[in-house]
């Protein structure tokens, strides 16, 4: 079995993150990190290879991003993955979900996974979704959220938490599977894996490498526009009141709740 | 009120047992070539001048493996938990980058102009003229935080390695010859136990190993305990806590403070001064420092800067500003007579604040430690050049004592402790020191462990303010814009006793600008001479204020504490 | 001129999920502004006038597909792909939701489209829509407009309300999809098991937060009778977790979890920055804490400075009764 873990370098979490009010993006500068959504991606990897059910060939990290994004496959290398590739091009720049969602397929679709592995969502997009969107490019089934993943030959059983309670979900091979963090405890790397982990092999391609049609991505190629970026609406300090008589006082959190309609 | 010492209470803390062989079996052993512990101006000096000076030298490079250069830094980032002032000589940038400009430097601007100013409550009365140690014309104002990014940076391209989130928790000695450093375990709980994903540390071994641990000198004092080489003085430390503002209005000059709210009187003990500092255009810094022997448990150098902030001529500086940083560290104030006696043992060398290369009266510290990381690269590289099996660094201490180092830190070498006679005195003995060049008053005058003052419970907390969210602030408010994220089982890694009179305890919580100590509230009010103390420390920045007051900071797991910018 | 199509999800009893309710109801007031009309799409075996029923909500039409298995995303990416496609449909909306996130986003690859998620409000503009959604930790909305048809909107849990505007019933329609190859490649073996142990206080609409001025362990109980007259969960500061008096699985903030229910009832809590994080997006924040310099009195929508000790237990009672009646 082959696996891809699809990684993303990302503001780190201490880092204050800001938009630029200029071009209206993240201002994606200060220290960047491994996403530590995806390293739960990376250890579910290592945990199928540990477990022995099925052989897994190789462990692939990948990622799409500008030249930095290196630092987050030489990361996701030290946790266990055995080679990266790296898919930059300045025409990626500014690609919205839609536009990085067929990005990455193509360059998936170069690899032909058996299974695509990445973590739930982005510290810095917020977007949960980028699973599903390759997914449909690369026409395999998947499911987000997973907490629970048992592998056996060809397929897969997932559970995890949906709208009405746990479902249980069997999925055929080859398949994405966004996990949440629940599923496991990643690892912490070895000094000997971090010191080794530039001596990976990590290859680098472009929009051209991988049959990515320029007018699909970048800002141009993107689907929606940001138009404008606001503070929220100011939260009003509301109402103080000092309790006198405690039964005027719960009076008055009744009232206020029954006009907010939390009481129904 | 008992007035008790904290050096009473001695924290469950033994330097043996940061000492000793390695454990791991042979061929489980990484190396490396040089192993640097501490990546902040002495470390990455030494890196950058190693890679530079090993371009020249592929046979010695050979020999140094796989891995030449390798630089252990406990925080997340190089610059993660550094923190100055900081108007930087900047003779060490000079030597090490010959070809670069200061424009390409990280820094803010060239100091063309500053002040200094006795405060009282309400007033700021220049000093005029202005005390000769504070003058900083020619310096450059910088962050030592981003320098740290800077110079890393610099160090990686040049092909170092640069291993972040890694403290180095032992020093690995045989036969009295440092043969390297053990990284610390990750994945321990707050008692010390194992979770699932526990990873052991490494032996790490290396032909010459550099400690550039700054002012925390874990693996440091320990060696100097073990090899007994500590200075003829113990070391000292002052607590510097730091914020960063956007200002609308920009500083135009450097400016010191003394005087207010420091209290003057001997008794008090309080000797320190705020320093705050022009950001470019759109920012400036200001900090506040205090000498950790003051008397008064009740001092909080936290809480100062933020009463600090309340006097009118600070107010309007901070006017429609916002603060956007946070951050505090000690700086070690033992000077020339706390300097280890020998700064070289074989196969190790110290660098840096942690062998006390700080000249408190200029503030100077950052280029005495870059010239001492670049003296440790010449002397590595030459002896191994020579003998590739070589332990002997003797050439290192031979630099460091004939060079600036050695002169300035002797020349201030009795400044700070007049102070203990008050602020008056202390002001005339130490100006007249200044004037002489240190030939007056002479000789050495002795200095005493901070530990070793006695702590009552005072008023020193009347004054400070209560947090208003604008311009003050509470300590969690600031242990969170330090980008502090720590987890919360994470290891204790602080040692202290936990049972100890109330002014001890009183101390150390009002001490700490992270506010780990706490009294349990029941205990607050009860009348108890003696109470707990519990440790909340997922909140440490390790500044390690505690190791100077009666306790002892040990490493925490790599990569926990703050994340600091730009401070 | 554009229609708006939503995805309602039922369970196996076919009652239909709030938050779908909450989506064509946001699809119908917004269907007014450009000029078109709601519609919804239903998969699996929904009766006739439980299809039809959902014109109480503004659905004109209800399009739906009996062969299409519930409960996953794929093949309900197949049937709305080709509602879509076939109508000239401009805009696909749901309500907060798994499921909801992971057919929007299966749209957006089939139909290359662009797609905006935790959204928390949507508006017109010229006859087209603008989706509004909070970035960084909700500390700035952003707002996002479509390039080109159709546009994907995906709701934040509990971002739309309710609204029975319709009049009469919708017309339901019977559609015939083909399903993709790969849709037929996941197959539900459990569905909606409930689990006790785990209280996801995430998807909690109301939430009880219990501080240090609970004063002990026992006092939570205090916090969890006011939690059950509510209807909601109870939630804890890492203070409390720290001491051991609630568990992690419930603690909220920087070093926990984040949460954004309908209402957050903070007691005894200080309102600490690293708290703070965690439960600002609240809609209502209700505060009880006895000092009245607590921070938390800054965000939140009603403080009470007073001891809550006296105060919860009569604040159960009193809405316990008013809920009775």
């Amino acid at each position: 079995m082959k696996i891809c873990c699809l990684v993303k370098e990302v503001p780190d979490a201490a880092v204050q993150k800001r938009l630029d009010p200029g071009t209206k993006r993240l201002d994606r500068g200060g220290e960047r990190n491994l996403n530590p959504f995806d390293t739960h991606g990376i250890e579910a990897a290592m945990q199928i290879r540990e477990g022995g059910e099925v052989e897994v060939t190789e462990i692939v990290a990948v990622t799409m991003g500008p030249e930095t994004a290196a630092r987050a496959l030489h990361k996701a290398v030290a946790l266990g993955a055995d080679r990266s590739v790296h898919l930059t091009d300045d025409a990626l720049a500014g690609s919205d979900v839609c536009a990085t969602g067929y990005a990455l397929a193509k360059v998936l679709e170069s690899e032909s996974p058996d299974l695509v592995l990445l973590g739930q969502q982005s510290d810095d997009g917020e977007c949960y979704v980028v699973g599903a969107v390759v997914a449909d490019h690369l026409k395999m089934p998947s499911l987000t959220q997973v907490i629970q993943m048992d592998v056996s030959d060809g397929k897969l059983r997932c559970e995890r938490q949906a709208e009405y309670g746990y479902d249980t979900v069997e999925i055929a091979l080859p398949a994405v599977i966004s996990v949440g963090d629940a599923i496991n405890e990643p690892r912490y790397p070895s000094l000997k894996a971090i010191m080794g982990a530039k001596k990976k092999p990590l290859d680098t391609k472009s929009t051209g490498d991988v049959g990515i049609e320029a007018d699909r991505v970048g800002a141009d190629g993107s689907q929606t526009q940001v138009l404008g970026i606001n503070p929220p609406p100011e939260k009003q300090a509301g109402e103080v009141i000092e309790d006198e008589d405690t039964n005027e006082t719960v009076e008055k959190i009744v009232a206020w709740l029954d006009e907010r309609k939390l009481l129904a | 009120m008992a007035a008790i010492a904290p050096e009473q209470f001695p924290p469950p803390f033994d330097p043996d047992d940061y000492i000793g062989p390695p454990t791991d079996a042979e061929d489980e052993r990484l190396e490396v070539g040089v192993a640097i512990v501490g990546g902040g101006p002495a470390g990455l000096a030494c890196a950058n001048r190693l890679m530079q000076l090993l371009e020249d030298e592929p046979e010695l490079t050979e020999k140094l493996g796989e891995v030449p250069v390798a630089v252990i830094e406990k925080g997340k980032a190089c610059g993660a938990h550094l923190l100055s002032g900081a108007n930087m000589v900047p003779s060490a940038m000079r030597e090490l980058f010959p070809e670069m400009e200061p424009s390409q430097w990280p820094i803010y601007q060239e100091v063309t102009d500053d002040a200094v100013y006795l405060m009282t409550k309400k007033r700021a009365l220049p000093l005029v003229p202005m005390p000769p140690n504070f003058k900083n014309h020619g310096n450059y104002t910088i962050s030592v935080a981003k320098l740290g990014r800077f110079l890393a940076e610099r160090a990686e391209e040049a092909g170092a390695y640069i291993l972040t989130e890694t403290t180095a928790d032992k020093l690995l000695v045989e036969e009295r010859i440092v043969r390297g450093v053990r990284s610390g375990d990750k994945g321990r709980d707050r008692e010390g136990k194992e979770l699932g994903n526990f990873e052991p540390g490494s032996d790490l071994m290396a032909k010459a190993t550099v400690l550039c641990e700054g002012t925390l000198g874990h693996l440091s004092y320990a060696a100097l305990e073990y090899y007994d080489i500590a200075g003829q003085d113990p070391q000292r430390w002052e607590l510097g806590v730091k914020e960063v503002w956007e200002v609308p209005e920009p500083l135009t000059k450097v400016i010191h403070t003394m005087g207010w709210p420091m209290r003057k009187g001997a008794r008090h003990n309080e000797f320190g001064g705020s320093f705050i500092y022009p950001m470019g255009e759109s920012k400036l810094c200001l900090g506040m420092v205090i000498g950790l022997d003051y008397t008064d448990a009740t001092v909080s150098c936290h809480d100062m800067l933020q009463e600090f902030k309340t006097h009118p001529f600070i107010r309007q500086l901070l006017e429609g500003g916002k603060r956007v940083g946070w951050g505090a560290k000690t700086i070690p104030s033992g000077g020339y007579w706390a300097m280890p006696s020998k700064l070289t043992v074989p196969g190790m060398m110290i660098c840096g604040d942690a062998a006390g290369m700080v000249n408190i009266p200029t503030l100077k510290g950052i280029h005495y430690a870059m010239h001492a990381g670049i003296y440790a690269a010449e002397a590595i590289v030459e002896s191994l050049k020579r003998d590739p099996d070589s332990v002997d660094f003797s050439a290192y201490e031979r630099r460091v004592r004939g060079s600036l180092i050695e002169k300035d830190l002797y020349q201030s070498r009795n400044m700070r402790q007049p102070f203990e006679k008050g602020f008056f005195v202390g002001g005339a003995i130490a100006s007249a020191m200044t004037i002489s060049r240190g030939a007056f008053p002479g000789g050495h005058w002795d200095q005493e462990p901070d530990a070793d003052h006695e702590m009552s419970i005072g008023k020193a907390a009347d004054g400070y303010p209560k947090p208003d969210g604008k311009l003050t602030f509470d300590k969690l408010g600031s242990v969170f814009l330090s980008g502090n994220a720590t987890r919360d089982d994470a290891p204790n890694h602080v040692k202290i006793q936990r049972h100890v009179p109330r002014e001890i305890a009183q101390t150390w919580v009002s001490m700490c600008p992270a506010a780990v100590y706490e009294i349990p509230e029941a205990q607050l009010g009860n009348g108890a001479t003696t109470v707990d103390v519990n440790v909340v420390a997922s909140n440490c920045v390790q500044c390690g204020a505690i190791t100077a007051k009666g306790g002892r900071l040990t490493m925490p797991e790599g990569g926990d504490g703050p994340l600091y910018q730009e401070v | 001129m554009s229609d708006i199509l939503v995805y309602a999800l039922h369970n196996d009893e076919g009652e239909f999920n709030k938050n779908s309710l909450g989506a064509i109801s946001e699809a119908a007031r917004l269907a007014s502004g450009t000029g078109g009309k709601a519609s919804v799409v239903v998969v699996g075996e929904v009766a006739d006038d439980a299809a039809a029923g959902l014109g109480k909500y503004g659905a004109a039409k209800v399009y739906r597909c009996k062969a299409a298995p519930e409960g996953l995303a794929q093949p309900i990416v197949d049937v709305m792909a080709k509602v879509i496609t076939d109508n000239g449909i401009g805009y696909a909306l749901f309500g907060g939701g798994l499921l909801g996130f992971e057919i929007g986003a299966g749209l957006t690859a089939r139909l290359n489209a662009g797609v905006t998620m935790e959204v928390t409000a949507v508006r017109v503009d010229g006859g087209k829509l603008i989706a509004e959604r909070p970035v960084l930790q909700d500390s700035a909305i952003v707002d996002v407009g479509y390039v080109s048809e159709p546009g994907i909107i995906i709701g934040r849990l509990n971002a739309f309300d309710i609204e029975e505007s319709g009049s009469g019933d919708a017309e339901v329609e019977d559609v015939e999809v083909e399903l993709s190859e790969w849709s037929t490649k996941a197959t539900m073996v459990t569905r909606g098991e409930a689990r006790g142990e785990d209280i996801n206080i995430e998807d909690a609409e109301i939430l009880v937060g219990g501080g240090r001025g609970l004063g002990e362990k026992d006092n939570f109980s205090l916090a969890e009778d006011l939690a059950k007259s509510l209807g909601g969960a109870v939630a804890a500061t890492r203070a409390v977790v720290d001491a051991g008096w609630y568990p992690y699985s419930t603690q909220i903030g920087q070093t926990g979890k984040t949460v954004a229910p309908k209402l957050y009832l903070a007691v005894g809590v200080s309102g600490a920055i690293q708290h703070k994080v965690g439960m600002q997006s609240s809609e209502n924040i209700l505060a009880i804490n006895k000092d009245q310099n607590a921070p938390i009195f800054e965000f939140c929508d009603l403080g009470v400075v007073g001891d809550l000790h006296k105060i919860m237990p009569k604040l159960t009672e009193a809405i316990n009764a008013k809920k009775g009646s």
